[in-house]
Protein backbone atom coordinates (compact mmCIF):
# COMPACT_ATOMS: atom_id res chain seq x y z
CA UNK A 1 0.00 0.00 0.00
CA UNK A 2 2.56 2.26 0.75
CA UNK A 3 4.89 0.94 -1.61
CA UNK A 4 2.31 1.77 -4.30
CA UNK A 5 2.22 4.90 -2.93
CA UNK A 6 5.83 5.46 -3.50
CA UNK A 7 5.80 4.43 -6.90
CA UNK A 8 3.25 6.47 -8.24
CA UNK A 9 4.80 9.67 -6.59
CA UNK A 10 7.85 8.26 -7.88
CA UNK A 11 6.09 8.06 -11.57
CA UNK A 12 5.40 11.43 -10.99
CA UNK A 13 8.47 13.04 -10.14
CA UNK A 14 9.59 10.50 -12.85
CA UNK A 15 7.15 12.96 -15.35
CA UNK A 16 8.09 16.05 -13.99
CA UNK A 17 12.16 15.18 -14.04
CA UNK A 18 11.25 14.15 -18.06
CA UNK A 19 9.45 17.81 -18.22
CA UNK A 20 12.15 19.63 -16.92
CA UNK A 21 15.09 17.50 -18.44
CA UNK A 22 13.65 17.97 -22.02
CA UNK A 23 11.23 20.73 -21.67
CA UNK A 24 11.72 21.31 -24.96
CA UNK A 25 11.00 18.45 -26.32
CA UNK A 26 7.78 17.73 -24.43
CA UNK A 27 6.69 21.19 -24.78
CA UNK A 28 5.22 20.49 -28.12
CA UNK A 29 2.82 17.94 -27.41
CA UNK A 30 2.12 17.46 -23.48
CA UNK A 31 -0.35 20.87 -23.62
CA UNK A 32 -2.24 19.05 -26.38
CA UNK A 33 -2.61 15.74 -24.04
CA UNK A 34 -3.33 17.08 -20.92
CA UNK A 35 -6.22 18.84 -22.44
CA UNK A 36 -7.46 15.35 -23.47
CA UNK A 37 -6.75 14.51 -20.02
CA UNK A 38 -9.10 17.38 -19.25
CA UNK A 39 -11.76 15.32 -21.25
CA UNK A 40 -11.33 12.45 -20.14
CA UNK A 41 -11.31 13.25 -17.04
CA UNK A 42 -14.66 14.54 -17.39
CA UNK A 43 -15.85 12.20 -19.28
CA UNK A 44 -14.81 9.51 -16.52
CA UNK A 45 -16.66 11.64 -13.63
CA UNK A 46 -20.01 12.04 -15.57
CA UNK A 47 -20.00 7.87 -17.41
CA UNK A 48 -19.13 6.78 -13.50
CA UNK A 49 -21.83 8.05 -11.58
CA UNK A 50 -24.58 6.84 -13.91
CA UNK A 51 -22.62 3.26 -13.70
CA UNK A 52 -23.06 3.45 -10.17
CA UNK A 53 -26.59 4.25 -10.24
CA UNK A 54 -27.01 1.81 -12.68
CA UNK A 55 -25.35 -0.89 -10.96
CA UNK A 56 -27.40 -0.24 -7.99
CA UNK A 57 -30.38 -0.06 -9.58
CA UNK A 58 -30.49 -3.01 -12.11
CA UNK A 59 -28.46 -5.63 -9.51
CA UNK A 60 -31.07 -4.68 -6.75
CA UNK A 61 -34.12 -5.01 -9.71
CA UNK A 62 -32.71 -8.24 -10.32
CA UNK A 63 -33.87 -9.36 -6.91
CA UNK A 64 -37.43 -7.83 -6.94
CA UNK A 65 -40.27 -9.73 -6.59
CA UNK A 66 -42.32 -8.22 -9.18
CA UNK A 67 -41.23 -10.56 -12.41
CA UNK A 68 -41.24 -7.65 -14.84
CA UNK A 69 -38.76 -5.62 -13.11
CA UNK A 70 -36.92 -8.83 -12.69
CA UNK A 71 -36.96 -9.61 -16.28
CA UNK A 72 -36.28 -5.91 -17.31
CA UNK A 73 -33.00 -6.05 -15.08
CA UNK A 74 -31.87 -9.52 -16.85
CA UNK A 75 -32.21 -8.09 -20.22
CA UNK A 76 -30.52 -4.98 -19.67
CA UNK A 77 -27.54 -7.12 -17.47
CA UNK A 78 -27.13 -9.39 -21.01
CA UNK A 79 -27.80 -7.33 -23.50
CA UNK A 80 -24.57 -4.71 -21.99
CA UNK A 81 -22.55 -7.31 -20.78
CA UNK A 82 -23.78 -8.88 -24.20
CA UNK A 83 -22.39 -6.61 -26.26
CA UNK A 84 -19.18 -5.08 -27.18
CA UNK A 85 -18.42 -1.45 -26.03
CA UNK A 86 -17.01 0.01 -29.07
CA UNK A 87 -20.12 -1.13 -30.90
CA UNK A 88 -22.47 0.32 -28.37
CA UNK A 89 -20.98 3.58 -28.66
CA UNK A 90 -21.70 3.56 -32.40
CA UNK A 91 -24.79 2.66 -32.64
CA UNK A 92 -25.92 5.38 -30.03
CA UNK A 93 -24.00 7.45 -31.95
CA UNK A 94 -24.57 6.58 -35.38
CA UNK A 95 -27.99 4.61 -35.14
CA UNK A 96 -29.80 5.96 -32.62
CA UNK A 97 -30.45 9.43 -34.68
CA UNK A 98 -32.15 7.89 -37.08
CA UNK A 99 -34.68 6.28 -34.04
CA UNK A 100 -34.82 10.49 -33.53
CA UNK A 101 -32.78 10.57 -30.73
CA UNK A 102 -30.15 12.79 -31.27
CA UNK A 103 -27.20 13.02 -28.42
CA UNK A 104 -24.26 14.95 -28.37
CA UNK A 105 -20.91 13.57 -28.70
CA UNK A 106 -20.33 13.87 -25.33
CA UNK A 107 -23.78 12.45 -23.73
CA UNK A 108 -23.19 9.23 -26.53
CA UNK A 109 -19.81 8.27 -24.78
CA UNK A 110 -21.67 9.00 -21.06
CA UNK A 111 -24.57 6.85 -21.98
CA UNK A 112 -22.82 4.20 -23.01
CA UNK A 113 -20.24 3.69 -20.61
CA UNK A 114 -22.53 4.26 -17.97
CA UNK A 115 -24.82 1.19 -19.64
CA UNK A 116 -22.56 -0.59 -20.25
CA UNK A 117 -20.46 -0.49 -16.80
CA UNK A 118 -23.52 -0.75 -15.14
CA UNK A 119 -24.33 -3.75 -16.18
CA UNK A 120 -21.11 -5.08 -14.78
CA UNK A 121 -21.94 -3.40 -11.62
CA UNK A 122 -25.06 -4.95 -11.12
CA UNK A 123 -23.84 -8.65 -10.94
CA UNK A 124 -21.49 -7.21 -8.19
CA UNK A 125 -24.21 -5.61 -6.50
CA UNK A 126 -26.59 -8.40 -6.96
CA UNK A 127 -23.97 -10.66 -4.88
CA UNK A 128 -23.39 -7.88 -2.22
CA UNK A 129 -27.07 -8.06 -1.68
CA UNK A 130 -27.19 -11.63 -1.06
CA UNK A 131 -24.11 -12.03 0.56
CA UNK A 132 -26.53 -10.03 3.33
CA UNK A 133 -27.23 -13.12 5.68
CA UNK A 134 -30.86 -14.13 5.19
CA UNK A 135 -31.64 -13.51 9.05
CA UNK A 136 -31.50 -9.71 9.02
CA UNK A 137 -33.94 -9.68 6.45
CA UNK A 138 -36.44 -12.05 8.76
CA UNK A 139 -35.25 -9.90 11.65
CA UNK A 140 -36.58 -6.69 9.90
CA UNK A 141 -39.58 -8.95 8.98
CA UNK A 142 -40.04 -9.81 12.79
CA UNK A 143 -40.09 -6.17 13.50
CA UNK A 144 -42.90 -5.21 11.10
CA UNK A 145 -40.22 -3.23 9.22
CA UNK A 146 -41.56 -2.42 5.85
CA UNK A 147 -39.83 -4.31 2.58
CA UNK A 148 -38.61 -0.88 1.02
CA UNK A 149 -37.09 0.40 4.25
CA UNK A 150 -35.41 -2.97 5.24
CA UNK A 151 -33.95 -3.05 1.56
CA UNK A 152 -32.60 0.96 2.15
CA UNK A 153 -31.99 0.87 5.67
CA UNK A 154 -30.69 -2.16 6.55
CA UNK A 155 -29.56 -4.48 3.52
CA UNK A 156 -28.19 -1.78 1.33
CA UNK A 157 -25.70 -0.54 4.05
CA UNK A 158 -24.76 -4.26 4.51
CA UNK A 159 -23.89 -5.02 0.91
CA UNK A 160 -21.98 -1.56 0.03
CA UNK A 161 -18.62 -2.73 2.46
CA UNK A 162 -18.69 -6.15 -0.08
CA UNK A 163 -19.45 -4.03 -3.48
CA UNK A 164 -16.60 -1.90 -3.15
CA UNK A 165 -14.06 -3.86 -4.20
CA UNK A 166 -15.71 -5.32 -7.14
CA UNK A 167 -17.41 -1.59 -8.36
CA UNK A 168 -13.55 -0.15 -7.50
CA UNK A 169 -12.11 -2.59 -10.06
CA UNK A 170 -14.79 -2.18 -12.56
CA UNK A 171 -14.31 1.62 -12.58
CA UNK A 172 -10.42 1.27 -13.49
CA UNK A 173 -11.68 -0.83 -16.07
CA UNK A 174 -14.11 1.86 -17.14
CA UNK A 175 -11.52 5.02 -16.67
CA UNK A 176 -9.21 2.38 -19.50
CA UNK A 177 -12.27 2.08 -21.78
CA UNK A 178 -13.03 5.84 -21.76
CA UNK A 179 -9.97 5.64 -24.75
CA UNK A 180 -12.30 4.01 -26.71
CA UNK A 181 -14.53 7.67 -26.55
CA UNK A 182 -12.21 9.54 -29.63
CA UNK A 183 -15.18 6.82 -31.83
CA UNK A 184 -17.78 9.48 -31.06
CA UNK A 185 -15.23 12.46 -32.07
CA UNK A 186 -14.22 13.00 -28.62
CA UNK A 187 -10.46 14.16 -28.29
CA UNK A 188 -9.61 12.00 -25.30
CA UNK A 189 -5.78 11.57 -23.93
CA UNK A 190 -5.58 8.47 -26.62
CA UNK A 191 -7.28 10.75 -29.63
CA UNK A 192 -4.85 13.67 -28.67
CA UNK A 193 -1.91 11.23 -28.79
CA UNK A 194 -3.13 9.67 -32.43
CA UNK A 195 -3.28 13.21 -33.54
CA UNK A 196 -0.06 14.27 -32.08
CA UNK A 197 1.65 11.40 -33.40
CA UNK A 198 0.71 12.58 -36.88
CA UNK A 199 1.66 15.57 -36.28
CA UNK A 200 5.32 15.17 -34.24
CA UNK A 201 5.90 11.66 -35.00
CA UNK A 202 7.35 11.66 -31.51
CA UNK A 203 5.95 8.20 -31.33
CA UNK A 204 7.43 6.48 -28.12
CA UNK A 205 7.34 10.00 -26.23
CA UNK A 206 3.82 10.56 -26.89
CA UNK A 207 2.19 7.08 -26.29
CA UNK A 208 4.56 6.27 -23.11
CA UNK A 209 3.49 9.55 -22.03
CA UNK A 210 -0.35 8.55 -22.94
CA UNK A 211 0.14 5.16 -20.46
CA UNK A 212 1.67 6.82 -17.93
CA UNK A 213 -1.09 9.22 -17.38
CA UNK A 214 -3.35 6.47 -17.67
CA UNK A 215 -1.15 4.48 -15.09
CA UNK A 216 -1.66 7.34 -12.82
CA UNK A 217 -5.64 7.61 -13.45
CA UNK A 218 -6.01 3.66 -12.26
CA UNK A 219 -3.75 3.89 -9.25
CA UNK A 220 -5.85 6.72 -8.10
CA UNK A 221 -8.81 4.82 -8.06
CA UNK A 222 -7.02 1.87 -6.32
CA UNK A 223 -6.25 3.80 -3.70
CA UNK A 224 -9.81 5.43 -3.87
CA UNK A 225 -11.31 2.35 -3.32
CA UNK A 226 -8.86 0.47 -0.76
CA UNK A 227 -9.25 3.74 1.45
CA UNK A 228 -13.14 3.26 1.13
CA UNK A 229 -13.21 -0.52 1.68
CA UNK A 230 -10.94 0.64 5.05
CA UNK A 231 -13.23 3.11 5.88
CA UNK A 232 -16.40 1.12 5.32
CA UNK A 233 -15.66 -2.07 7.36
CA UNK A 234 -13.48 -0.58 10.51
CA UNK A 235 -16.56 -1.41 12.69
CA UNK A 236 -15.90 -5.58 11.69
CA UNK A 237 -14.40 -7.48 13.33
CA UNK A 238 -10.60 -8.91 11.60
CA UNK A 239 -10.85 -12.36 11.44
CA UNK A 240 -7.52 -13.82 12.96
CA UNK B 1 -39.43 7.47 -38.20
CA UNK B 2 -37.50 3.66 -38.17
CA UNK B 3 -35.05 3.65 -41.54
CA UNK B 4 -34.11 0.21 -41.96
CA UNK B 5 -33.82 -1.09 -45.80
CA UNK B 6 -33.83 -5.10 -45.78
CA UNK B 7 -33.02 -5.34 -49.11
CA UNK B 8 -29.81 -3.52 -48.12
CA UNK B 9 -29.57 -5.46 -44.79
CA UNK B 10 -29.75 -9.05 -47.05
CA UNK B 11 -27.72 -8.34 -50.03
CA UNK B 12 -24.73 -5.64 -48.88
CA UNK B 13 -24.71 -5.78 -45.11
CA UNK B 14 -24.66 -9.80 -44.17
CA UNK B 15 -22.47 -10.59 -46.85
CA UNK B 16 -19.57 -8.51 -46.02
CA UNK B 17 -20.60 -9.20 -41.93
CA UNK B 18 -20.17 -12.92 -42.42
CA UNK B 19 -16.36 -12.51 -44.04
CA UNK B 20 -15.11 -9.90 -41.56
CA UNK B 21 -16.85 -12.45 -38.94
CA UNK B 22 -14.11 -15.08 -39.74
CA UNK B 23 -11.00 -12.57 -38.66
CA UNK B 24 -12.71 -11.65 -35.56
CA UNK B 25 -12.95 -15.35 -34.78
CA UNK B 26 -9.90 -16.02 -35.78
CA UNK B 27 -8.06 -13.06 -33.72
CA UNK B 28 -9.69 -14.23 -30.78
CA UNK B 29 -9.02 -17.76 -30.87
CA UNK B 30 -5.42 -16.89 -31.54
CA UNK B 31 -4.84 -13.85 -28.87
CA UNK B 32 -6.46 -16.59 -26.92
CA UNK B 33 -4.23 -19.20 -27.23
CA UNK B 34 -1.09 -16.84 -26.87
CA UNK B 35 -2.55 -14.97 -23.97
CA UNK B 36 -2.55 -18.27 -22.12
CA UNK B 37 0.67 -19.40 -22.76
CA UNK B 38 2.16 -15.48 -21.63
CA UNK B 39 0.10 -15.44 -18.38
CA UNK B 40 1.69 -19.13 -17.50
CA UNK B 41 5.17 -17.33 -18.30
CA UNK B 42 4.14 -14.25 -16.35
CA UNK B 43 2.78 -16.58 -13.50
CA UNK B 44 5.77 -18.34 -13.34
CA UNK B 45 8.08 -15.47 -13.32
CA UNK B 46 6.09 -13.71 -10.50
CA UNK B 47 5.99 -16.74 -8.69
CA UNK B 48 10.07 -17.13 -8.97
CA UNK B 49 11.72 -17.70 -6.08
CA UNK B 50 14.56 -14.71 -7.04
CA UNK B 51 13.29 -11.73 -5.68
CA UNK B 52 13.92 -8.91 -8.53
CA UNK B 53 12.38 -10.86 -11.33
CA UNK B 54 9.38 -11.75 -8.97
CA UNK B 55 9.28 -7.93 -8.46
CA UNK B 56 9.52 -6.63 -12.29
CA UNK B 57 7.51 -9.19 -12.74
CA UNK B 58 4.75 -7.97 -11.05
CA UNK B 59 5.19 -4.33 -12.07
CA UNK B 60 5.05 -5.50 -15.50
CA UNK B 61 1.83 -6.92 -14.83
CA UNK B 62 0.49 -4.00 -13.09
CA UNK B 63 1.19 -1.70 -15.83
CA UNK B 64 -0.45 -3.69 -18.66
CA UNK B 65 -3.64 -4.24 -16.06
CA UNK B 66 -3.43 -0.17 -15.41
CA UNK B 67 -3.50 0.96 -18.68
CA UNK B 68 -5.91 1.01 -21.49
CA UNK B 69 -5.85 -1.97 -24.76
CA UNK B 70 -6.75 0.83 -27.20
CA UNK B 71 -3.36 2.48 -26.42
CA UNK B 72 -1.21 -0.19 -26.04
CA UNK B 73 -2.69 -1.21 -29.74
CA UNK B 74 -1.83 1.99 -30.81
CA UNK B 75 1.61 1.78 -29.02
CA UNK B 76 2.61 -1.42 -30.62
CA UNK B 77 0.98 -0.17 -34.10
CA UNK B 78 2.99 2.94 -33.99
CA UNK B 79 6.18 1.90 -32.26
CA UNK B 80 7.09 -1.17 -34.08
CA UNK B 81 7.56 -0.28 -37.28
CA UNK B 82 10.08 2.58 -36.15
CA UNK B 83 12.19 0.21 -34.52
CA UNK B 84 12.38 -1.93 -37.71
CA UNK B 85 9.92 -4.31 -37.15
CA UNK B 86 6.84 -4.61 -39.60
CA UNK B 87 3.85 -6.45 -38.72
CA UNK B 88 0.68 -6.58 -40.72
CA UNK B 89 -2.11 -5.07 -38.55
CA UNK B 90 -3.72 -7.71 -37.90
CA UNK B 91 -0.43 -9.63 -36.07
CA UNK B 92 0.41 -6.25 -34.44
CA UNK B 93 -3.17 -6.63 -33.26
CA UNK B 94 -3.39 -9.67 -31.81
CA UNK B 95 0.19 -9.34 -30.65
CA UNK B 96 -1.12 -6.34 -28.07
CA UNK B 97 -4.64 -8.31 -27.30
CA UNK B 98 -2.50 -11.33 -26.37
CA UNK B 99 0.17 -9.10 -24.04
CA UNK B 100 -2.68 -7.59 -22.62
CA UNK B 101 -4.53 -10.68 -21.68
CA UNK B 102 -1.34 -12.66 -20.18
CA UNK B 103 -1.35 -10.08 -17.95
CA UNK B 104 -4.70 -10.83 -16.33
CA UNK B 105 -4.65 -14.80 -16.87
CA UNK B 106 -1.34 -14.54 -14.42
CA UNK B 107 -3.90 -13.41 -12.12
CA UNK B 108 -6.14 -16.35 -12.50
CA UNK B 109 -3.50 -18.70 -12.82
CA UNK B 110 -1.73 -17.48 -9.72
CA UNK B 111 -5.41 -17.66 -7.91
CA UNK B 112 -5.97 -21.10 -9.19
CA UNK B 113 -3.01 -22.72 -7.89
CA UNK B 114 -2.63 -20.66 -4.50
CA UNK B 115 -6.23 -22.41 -3.78
CA UNK B 116 -4.77 -25.74 -3.56
CA UNK B 117 -4.05 -26.06 0.25
CA UNK B 118 -0.69 -25.99 1.38
CA UNK B 119 -1.12 -29.51 3.32
CA UNK B 120 -1.43 -31.17 -0.56
CA UNK B 121 2.25 -30.20 -1.26
CA UNK B 122 3.69 -31.62 1.93
CA UNK B 123 1.79 -34.41 1.65
CA UNK B 124 2.89 -35.11 -1.80
CA UNK B 125 6.81 -34.50 -0.12
CA UNK B 126 5.90 -36.31 2.63
CA UNK B 127 4.82 -39.51 0.05
CA UNK B 128 7.99 -38.93 -1.76
CA UNK B 129 6.62 -37.80 -5.20
CA UNK B 130 7.99 -36.74 -7.90
CA UNK B 131 7.89 -33.07 -8.94
CA UNK B 132 6.40 -34.12 -12.58
CA UNK B 133 3.89 -36.27 -10.45
CA UNK B 134 3.42 -33.68 -7.63
CA UNK B 135 1.77 -31.10 -10.36
CA UNK B 136 0.47 -33.75 -12.78
CA UNK B 137 -1.89 -35.57 -10.21
CA UNK B 138 -2.16 -33.47 -7.85
CA UNK B 139 -1.63 -29.86 -8.43
CA UNK B 140 -3.24 -29.40 -11.83
CA UNK B 141 -6.42 -31.33 -11.44
CA UNK B 142 -6.96 -29.51 -8.34
CA UNK B 143 -6.63 -25.84 -9.05
CA UNK B 144 -8.33 -26.70 -12.45
CA UNK B 145 -11.53 -25.79 -10.99
CA UNK B 146 -11.19 -22.16 -9.96
CA UNK B 147 -9.32 -21.83 -13.01
CA UNK B 148 -11.33 -22.85 -16.08
CA UNK B 149 -14.60 -20.89 -15.86
CA UNK B 150 -12.31 -17.51 -15.07
CA UNK B 151 -10.21 -18.70 -18.27
CA UNK B 152 -13.50 -18.66 -19.87
CA UNK B 153 -14.70 -15.35 -19.21
CA UNK B 154 -11.47 -13.73 -20.45
CA UNK B 155 -12.20 -15.79 -23.99
CA UNK B 156 -15.60 -13.95 -23.80
CA UNK B 157 -13.60 -10.43 -23.03
CA UNK B 158 -11.32 -10.87 -25.96
CA UNK B 159 -13.99 -11.43 -28.59
CA UNK B 160 -15.49 -8.50 -27.04
CA UNK B 161 -12.10 -6.89 -27.02
CA UNK B 162 -11.35 -7.11 -31.26
CA UNK B 163 -13.28 -4.44 -31.97
CA UNK B 164 -10.49 -2.26 -30.97
CA UNK B 165 -8.53 -3.82 -33.93
CA UNK B 166 -10.73 -1.63 -36.23
CA UNK B 167 -9.05 1.44 -35.20
CA UNK B 168 -5.75 0.40 -36.57
CA UNK B 169 -7.66 -0.90 -40.08
CA UNK B 170 -8.24 -4.57 -39.24
CA UNK B 171 -10.80 -5.95 -41.42
CA UNK B 172 -12.73 -7.61 -38.57
CA UNK B 173 -16.54 -7.20 -37.79
CA UNK B 174 -16.65 -3.32 -36.61
CA UNK B 175 -14.53 -2.22 -39.33
CA UNK B 176 -16.43 -3.90 -42.18
CA UNK B 177 -20.00 -2.40 -40.53
CA UNK B 178 -17.81 1.02 -40.13
CA UNK B 179 -16.74 0.85 -43.91
CA UNK B 180 -19.97 -0.20 -45.02
CA UNK B 181 -21.40 2.87 -43.31
CA UNK B 182 -18.89 5.68 -44.83
CA UNK B 183 -19.79 4.02 -48.21
CA UNK B 184 -23.26 3.83 -48.51
CA UNK B 185 -24.17 6.58 -45.50
CA UNK B 186 -26.19 4.06 -43.48
CA UNK B 187 -25.21 3.29 -40.49
CA UNK B 188 -28.17 1.18 -38.90
CA UNK B 189 -28.14 -1.63 -40.47
CA UNK B 190 -24.33 -2.96 -40.20
CA UNK B 191 -23.75 -1.58 -36.62
CA UNK B 192 -26.77 -3.20 -35.43
CA UNK B 193 -26.24 -6.58 -37.17
CA UNK B 194 -22.59 -6.57 -35.57
CA UNK B 195 -24.25 -5.89 -32.10
CA UNK B 196 -26.40 -8.42 -32.34
CA UNK B 197 -23.73 -10.77 -33.43
CA UNK B 198 -21.82 -9.73 -30.27
CA UNK B 199 -24.82 -10.52 -28.03
CA UNK B 200 -25.31 -13.73 -29.95
CA UNK B 201 -21.88 -15.45 -29.39
CA UNK B 202 -21.53 -13.54 -26.06
CA UNK B 203 -24.77 -15.75 -25.02
CA UNK B 204 -23.69 -19.12 -27.11
CA UNK B 205 -20.41 -18.77 -25.52
CA UNK B 206 -21.01 -17.75 -22.01
CA UNK B 207 -23.37 -20.72 -21.97
CA UNK B 208 -20.25 -23.06 -23.02
CA UNK B 209 -18.25 -21.80 -20.81
CA UNK B 210 -20.85 -22.99 -18.14
CA UNK B 211 -20.96 -26.66 -19.95
CA UNK B 212 -17.01 -26.55 -19.82
CA UNK B 213 -17.01 -25.80 -16.12
CA UNK B 214 -19.24 -28.60 -14.99
CA UNK B 215 -17.41 -31.00 -16.66
CA UNK B 216 -14.38 -29.85 -15.01
CA UNK B 217 -15.90 -29.83 -11.99
CA UNK B 218 -17.12 -33.57 -12.41
CA UNK B 219 -14.86 -35.21 -14.15
CA UNK B 220 -11.81 -34.15 -12.26
CA UNK B 221 -13.40 -33.80 -8.35
CA UNK B 222 -15.77 -36.95 -8.42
Amino acid sequence: MTFRLAAIAALIAFLFGLTVATFSELRVFLPALLRGATVTIEISIMSALLFWAMSFIAGIGRLNPIAPIRWASTVYIEVFRGTSLLVILFWFFFVLPSFGVVLTPTQAAVLGLGLNFGAYGAEVVRGAVTAVPSGQKEASAALNIPDWKCMLRIVIPQAIPVAIPGLSNLTIEMIKATALVSAVTLVDITFASVQQNQIHYRTLDIFLVALIIYYCFSQLIRFGGAILEARTTRHLARGQ
Amino acid sequence: MMDWRWDFTFDVVLPRLWEAAGITVYATVVSFAFALVGGLILMLLKMSAFKPISFVASEVIEFIRGTPLLVQIFFLFFVLPQVGITLPPLTTGIMAIAIYNSALTAEVYRAGLQAVPRGQWEAAVALNLSPYRTFRKIIIPQSLPPIVPALGNYLIAIFKETPLLSFVAVGEIMHASKLIGSEYYRFNEAVTIAGIFFLVMSLVSAALVRAAENYVKRSILH
